[in-house]
């Protein structure tokens, strides 16, 4: 590794945290709970979230745990059940859906655009509380004896054969769902009508772009989970068959329906992580992001295709073979967009002057798992393998690698990028490169081996498995175990940089995004004065030209 | 791009941007702080309102494919099932429900001249047809009830079975059991459609009354029309839901095919 490196700091024996800013304006627990300040309910959601992914994370540890021997030996199988359960709803619904839009674009948007707050503050609150009511009914759902319907809530398994608490479960997926609508909905209008003036939309920073995207598919998928979700509980409370055979209800209705959400949902998901990228990759490479126009509507395409192309997770339920041959395709069609981000990334680092720091570390995580993790899923959209790959473990490496080699990477990437302006403190160094290595080999070894089982027959979702699986599943529950490990590690070094880190200066990366041309932490209102873009996004040019000729200043 | 960049050694205890003296703030009571002007804060909020229509749209759709492919599904059903249906009582709901869309129109008409008596009339009227859709929604509802059409426990399918039997189904053909059973998925579709319309209507009506209270007080005799319009805008998007509603529910296939 070169020890050049970006970071320029300023002067530790004199520099201080800016004594007015967003966090110090108000005072005490209810200035938080009823604050309309974009930064602020960026903070209530990456505590809230954060609480959320080590609750999931321990579901995932106890599943890894039960794995470890062929028998079902640590907890009965219903119980296992409940544990992939709680794991799914948990980490899909209250982590990854809201990890990177609601965190880091609710903070971020607004300034990247030059505005002082999203267009509806009081409605962003309202989602943060939406969102802490659906998290709170899950975790009731939980402490009254579970849900083991899996994720997916599949009919009329949910609606007719379990005794479990589908209701509580499905009301708190529910109500979260109105969270993300409410999120997507405040940032398309507030990327429409706040940009500040010159801020054109090709000049916006590709992290916009590809949170409209997600934002995109928040408001429109989401109502629709939400309508399967009512049916559900109808079903369940009055008995009656829309989604049960027996009953003259098609239980590939529910498939339909869950699914036109469901996956766009994970497009909703890694969208905001492939914006971070973006972010990163640019600024530790000192270089404009390669094809900028490429990469922004290859994130509007990702939006558009990804509608049309859910029911690949039908392959096997009895579709029609001709509408299963078009959604074959399609799926294989919205590799070209993701492709599209992949090579620009790529062709942004060729010739660039890269250093690594702990975000690029954790953004090279990014392109190399996402990669593997989006191909595999080319693997899956080909109808005659899905039919032997599907309900496998070889799904349960394809999206973690997706979800968590590419958005988790995506999201501790930007978490690192954006520490030092959204607390004024940086984050250890040498500890936080230890974390990125770290959680990429524990995350290598937990899933890899997982596509051998797949491939092997390894269903999915049983507590038990045939003897010879165990050294590759060892392999994973050693795997998750060091995962764990790298996980744990950031939460510890960045509650203790808030007090103890090196004070970061304004603009630490050197980089050209409006958050970095303002104090850190920001204002209440972000801007002193409404400022007025001239220049791209990733103009390196007109920030040396700036800093060489001490332009103008605003705090 | 000058491959051999490097960062400058600089000492950035300033932040740096290109500014402009703040552009002008009106400071109307209901201008809030963080929009430039009053008017990107209208575009806005009326932005935001059609985009939560959208999402309306699309969680009635859910509904609506539903409705479709059972339809195709079980015709002899949907048509008996729809047969039961008072065409009369859902044709004056539709016209009450048009009426109340027009007080509204209305309502949005008299907020932009700044005529706070008649807003509040329009605004009142709106109330009393919504009130109206409901009352009549009401008798409809309690007709199924006593004549077990509530999916559930008590749903029963006599009427269909052997529809001789009964006063109000004596001309129509009966079916046999297995299809008769799926009148009951026409109805929790018919009672979801519609019940999920009214509660869209329940909180309009309380909405509703906000808004008559804050239109009294002179609120929206000042130029200040957004949360009237955007009101306006909700209230028309029930209206059209049912326009859907009416057609589909009650009036085709009231006949099996021959």
């Amino acid at each position: 590794m070169s020890a050049a490196t970006i970071v320029t700091l300023p002067d530790q024996a004199t520099a201080t945290v800016p004594k007015k800013n967003y966090i110090t304006s108000e005072h005490g627990l209810l200035s938080w709970l009823l604050t309309a300040d974009h930064k602020r309910i960026a903070m209530l959601y990456m505590i809230s979230i954060t609480f959320f992914f080590f609750i999931g994370g321990a579901f995932a540890g106890l599943i890894r745990l039960e794995l470890l021997t062929p028998q079902s030996d640590l907890v009965a199988a219903d119980t296992y059940n409940k544990f992939f359960t709680m794991h799914g709803i948990v980490m899909v619904f209250l982590f990854l859906v809201p990890s990177v839009p609601a965190t880091l674009g609710n903070f971020l948007i607004p300034i990247m655009i030059g505005a002082k707050d999203l267009a509806f503050p009081k409605i962003n609150l309202l989602s943060w509380y939406l969102y802490m009511i659906g998290g709170t009914l899950t975790l009731s759902a939980l402490v009254l004896g579970g849900v083991d319907t899996g994720w997916t809530f599949t009919t009329p398994l949910s609606t007719h054969y379990l005794n479990t608490h589908v209701i509580t479960a499905a009301l708190a997926i529910f109500i979260a769902g109105f969270s993300s609508i409410f999120t997507g909905l405040n940032f398309i209008v507030t990327l429409h009508r706040m940009r500040c003036p010159g801020m054109t939309w090709f000049r916006m920073p590709l992290f916009c772009w590809s949170n409209y995207a997600a934002s995109l598919l928040m408001v429109l998928g989401t109502p629709v989970l939400a309508i399967a979700i009512v049916l559900v509980f109808l079903e369940r409370v009055f008995g009656v068959g829309v989604f049960d055979p027996a009953k003259g209800g098609d239980p590939l209705l529910f498939q339909h329906l869950f699914w036109f959400y469901s996956h766009p949902a994970v497009y909703i998901m890694i969208l905001p992580g492939m914006g971070v990228i973006s972010e990163v990759i640019s600024t530790f490479s000192r270089k404009r992001v390669f094809g900028y126009t490429a990469v922004a509507f290859s994130s509007v395409a990702i939006a558009l295709f990804g509608f049309f192309v859910w029911e690949h997770h039908m392959f096997i339920m009895g579709v029609s073979n001709y509408s299963a041959l078009v959604f074959s395709l399609l799926t294989m069609l919205v590799a070209v967009p993701s492709a599209i981000k992949i090579f620009n990334w790529a062709f942004t680092l060729q010739k660039g002057s890269i250093t690594f720091e702990t975000p690029m570390l954790y953004a090279f995580g990014f392109m190399g798992l996402f990669t593997i993790g989006g191909l595999t899923g080319v693997f899956l959209g080909v109808l005659g393998m899905d039919i032997h790959l599907t309900e496998t473990y070889f799904i349960v490496a394809h999206f973690h690698f997706v979800m968590v080699g590419g958005m988790l990477m995506a999201f501790l990437s930007g978490v690192h990028f954006w520490w030092p302006k959204m607390t004024g403190r940086m984050y250890p160094e040498s500890l936080s490169k230890l974390a990125a290595v770290v959680t990429f080999i524990g995350f290598i070894l937990t899933f890899m081996p997982q596509f051998i089982l797949g491939y092997l027959g390894m269903p999915r979702r049983y507590a038990a498995y045939p003897p010879e699986f165990q050294v590759l599943n060892v392999f994973s529950t050693a795997g998750a175990t060091i995962l764990g490990v790298g996980y744990m590690l950031p939460m510890l070094y960045l509650a203790w940089s808030l007090k103890y880190g090196a004070v970061a200066g304004n603009n630490p990366w050197q980089a050209t995004g409006l958050e970095w041309q303002i104090q850190s932490p920001p204002l209440t209102e972000n801007f002193v004065e409404t400022p007025i873009m001239d220049h791209e996004a990733y103009d390196y040019e007109w920030l040396e030209k700036q800093q060489t000729e001490g332009a103008k200043y605003i705090g | 791009m000058d491959n051999s960049f490097s960062a400058p050694h600089y000492d950035d205890t300033e932040p740096l941007i290109v500014h402009v003296p703040a552009l002008e703030h009106h400071s109307t009571p209901q201008h809030r702080h963080h929009f430039e002007t009053e008017e990107q804060q209208r575009e806005a909020g009326s932005f935001g309102m059609w985009l939560f229509l959208l999402t309306e749209i699309m969680f009635f759709g859910g509904m609506f494919f539903a409705y479709l492919l059972y339809r195709n599904w079980y015709y002899p059903a949907f048509a008996a099932a729809s047969n039961q249906l008072s065409v009369p009582l859902g044709a004056i709901n539709t016209a009450i429900l048009i009426t109340s869309g027009f007080a509204m129109a209305l309502g949005v008409y008299y907020a932009e001249i700044r005529d706070r008596k008649k807003l509040v009339f329009a605004l009142v009227l709106t109330t009393v047809f919504g009130l109206a859709f409901l009352g009549v929604k009401y008798f409809e509802y309690k007709e199924k009830y006593e004549l077990h059409h509530i999916p559930g426990d008590k749903f029963s399918v006599a009427m269909f079975v052997n529809p001789h039997a009964y006063e109000l189904t004596k001309d129509e053909p009966p079916l046999a059991p297995d299809m008769a059973e799926k009148t009951q998925v026409f109805f929790f579709l018919y009672f979801a459609m519609t019940g999920m319309h009214a509660l869209h209507m329940i909180i309009g009506l309380g909405l509703l009354v906000w808004l008559i209270a804050r239109a009294r007080r002179g609120d929206f005799s000042t130029g200040y029309v957004a949360p009237i319009e955007n009101f306006g805008l909700y209230w028309h998007f029930v209206d059209i839901v049912w326009i859907f509603l009416f057609p589909l529910l009650y009036l085709i296939n009231r006949h099996p095919l021959k």
